[in-house]
């Protein structure tokens, strides 16, 4: 198995379903002649041409309605939003068309369709281009929300989505792409809808994803020092939720911790610990902790950044407060 | 053109005006909910245009879709059972009057956010591109569609990449209760497409022959270069713009003009005029047209109610919810 980045990873994923099948294509802002703005799609122009890599005015709506429209009459688009911020100035097509139309017409059409789109705080980009609102996104039924925390994943996980006859919006970090992992080569899907245990312990569950999941990471090696086994489950689809593996965790260590990037009000951590709540209560041992950001618009200064982001000294010590 | 296609675009406009007169009364019963938008006034538009279309040609439009479903071929049973939420409906009852579509007579729906649809048609046009052939995408909206951004975004791409798009502008001079000349820039829509260098006419909507040849002319242009089209059609809604509209905003003097101006009325004289028929041979269609419309009704009052089943049903095609 290689070990790669969460970069090659995604440009894996779309060049081998590229090849496999050719329905897929990709649109987007700069993924040609520029080779994508986070060289994502390096190379792809080259390779597969303009019409199977399609550079885009800057328009949101023209981008994802065309894709729509193009995944109603059977191809495979990938749409590419240069970050998810930009996913509100198309806010229609991403949740009142792609999740709604095959509901609203009786099931006669279905909306093959991925939105890839790049989210997430930590690179000084100021308050509208730094947000992590996946939540938002996850509110909506009918959208699938999927966001991977290892390279591995993301590639198994673009893959499935591509295959998906249903809308999938698959967030990135813009501050993982060069997280570098174990990644199986050629065919290689992982199950959207499906969370997984990332890291086996006994004493807490942290229910994390995406960025998350590189904190949580660190925060459980820590704890390790201190004889602390965490049990690390990732989401890796926000919506359609499993449940399965958070319960299961949580049954056996009776403790939780949530770590999202994203605001703590009305976020992912808010939906968790109402889950637990309501289908494990009997097996609550202590209150259940959120780590989130502060409830903030990010600012551009780097310190002032970071200190509104969650990090992994918050994780140890919500660990640690909730053995208490 | 032949007699047949003549007689059937007439009965087609008859129809539209009794089943939606019979859904006005349906409404008005309790029967129907939701909003409701009636294309009364405006039948020759719709009727003249997909006259022209091949079937490979798709059709989309906005939320008043239920004479452009006719026109498709989508029969009056279905309309109207769509319109009381039964099962029968072509959405299951969960789509309404505003949500009307049909994968086999290639309608692609009933889109109810103004504009929301026309970078849709966009895409539905760059997918025919992709795939290699040349079906033409007709995408019916008003004329207060013309002021939001997808307008100008769906537009500007059509002819950048050159998507075979008929765009269809049925300027019924009102975008709910406001004037085109209070919510537009310019009074003749048409204009618009000359910023995107898009050929374009305006042609009057109320005569269902003068848009036939004109959507025919467009369509040949399209098929030809390649390139989208832009045709704004001169029409009027003789009804509200839904039902729970206190009409304000306009004159009965107005209203009356125009119907006396009603595209009914002018293609039934058009035919007489050109003995393509007779008086009698369009009553028999006026009576047909009357059957089925009472046919469709009792189809749809007797048809059951989606199941407790269906609210799960359909919200993913990979996924169940419960």
């Amino acid at each position: 198995m290689a070990r790669i980045t969460m970069r090659e990873a995604i440009s894996q994923a779309l060049m081998e379903e590229m090849d496999r099948d050719p329905s897929v294509f990709i649109m987007g802002q700069e993924v040609g002649v520029w080779g994508g703005t986070y060289a994502v799609t390096k190379g792809f122009y080259d390779k597969y041409g303009p019409e199977r890599v399609k550079d885009t005015p800057i328009a949101e709506n023209a981008i994802l309605g065309g894709a729509i429209g193009a995944a109603m009459v059977g191809q495979r688009p990938v749409a590419e939003l240069m970050t998810i911020n930009f996913a509100f100035s198309a806010m229609d097509y991403v949740v009142n068309q792609a999740p709604k139309l095959r509901y609203m017409f009786g099931g006669q059409f279905d909306v093959p369709l991925v939105i890839r789109a790049v989210g997430g705080g930590g690179r000084q980009l100021g308050a509208t281009h730094s947000q992590t609102p996946d939540a938002v996104f996850a509110h909506f039924p009918g959208l699938v929300v999927v966001s991977p925390g290892t390279p591995a994943d993301a590639k198994g996980l673009l893959k499935s989505a591509i295959r998906s006859n249903d809308p999938v919006l698959f967030i990135e970090h813009a501050t993982m792409y060069q997280v570098r992992g174990e990644v199986p080569e050629g065919e290689y899907l992982e199950p959207i809808g499906k969370s997984k245990i990332q890291r086996p312990g006994k004493d807490v569950t942290i229910v994390t994803y995406c960025k998350g999941l590189e904190l949580s990471m660190k925060a459980a090696d820590e704890l390790a020092k201190q004889g602390i086994e965490v049990e690390i489950v990732d989401l890796r689809t926000l919506r359609p939720l499993d449940m399965g593996p958070v319960l299961e965790s949580f049954k056996k260590t009776n403790r939780a911790v949530v770590v999202e990037e994203g605001w703590k009000s009305y976020g992912v951590g808010a939906e968790i610990v109402s889950r637990i709540y309501e289908e494990a209560f009997d097996y609550v041992d202590a209150p259940i902790l959120r780590v989130a950001q502060k409830e903030v618009p990010l600012p551009y200064n780097r310190a002032l950044e970071q200190a509104a982001l969650p990090q992994v000294p918050d994780i140890v010590a919500a660990v640690k407060e909730v053995l208490k | 053109m032949d007699k047949e296609k003549l007689l059937q675009m007439y009965y087609e406009m008859v129809l539209i005006r009794r089943v939606e007169e019979r859904g006005a009364e349906l409404y008005q019963a309790g029967k129907i909910g939701g909003f409701m938008h009636l294309y009364i006034g405006q039948e020759a538009v719709s009727t003249g245009l997909i006259a022209a279309r091949e079937p490979r040609d798709r059709v989309i439009t906005a939320y008043r879709d239920h004479g452009v479903a006719l026109n498709c071929g989508i029969s009056a049973n279905e309309v109207m059972a769509e319109l009381l939420g039964k099962i029968t409906g072509m959405s299951r009852g969960k789509g309404g009057s505003m949500h009307m579509a049909s994968v086999e007579k290639n309608m692609w729906g009933g889109h109810a956010i103004v504009g929301g649809h026309l970078p849709i048609a966009a895409g539905l046009a760059l997918g025919d591109q992709y795939a290699g052939n040349d079906n033409i995408t007709i995408c019916m909206f008003g004329d207060g569609a013309t002021n939001i951004g997808y307008f100008h975004e769906a537009l500007n791409l059509a002819k950048t990449w050159n998507l075979r798009v008929l765009w269809v502008c049925e300027n019924n001079q009102y975008g709910m209760g406001t004037a085109v000349e209070r919510a537009s820039a310019v009074d003749e829509i048409r204009q618009k497409a000359e910023g995107y260098g898009m050929k374009n006419a305006r042609v009057d909507g109320m005569d269902v022959m003068k848009v036939y040849e004109a959507s025919q002319e467009a369509m040949k242009y399209i098929r030809e270069t390649g390139h989208p089209y832009l045709l704004e059609a001169v029409t009027y809604r003789f009804r509200g713009h839904s039902m729970g509209d206190p009409e304000r905003y306009r004159q009965q003097e107005e209203v009356k003009k125009w119907q006396e101006n009603d595209p009914i009325g002018i293609f039934r004289a058009y035919l007489l005029k050109k003995k393509v028929a007779t008086e009698a041979e369009l009553d028999a269609l006026d009576e047909k047209a009357q059957a089925e419309t009472d046919k469709a009704v009792e189809f749809a009052e007797a048809s059951p109610e989606p199941g407790m089943e269906e609210l799960f049903k359909d919200i993913y095609a990979d996924f169940e919810v419960r």
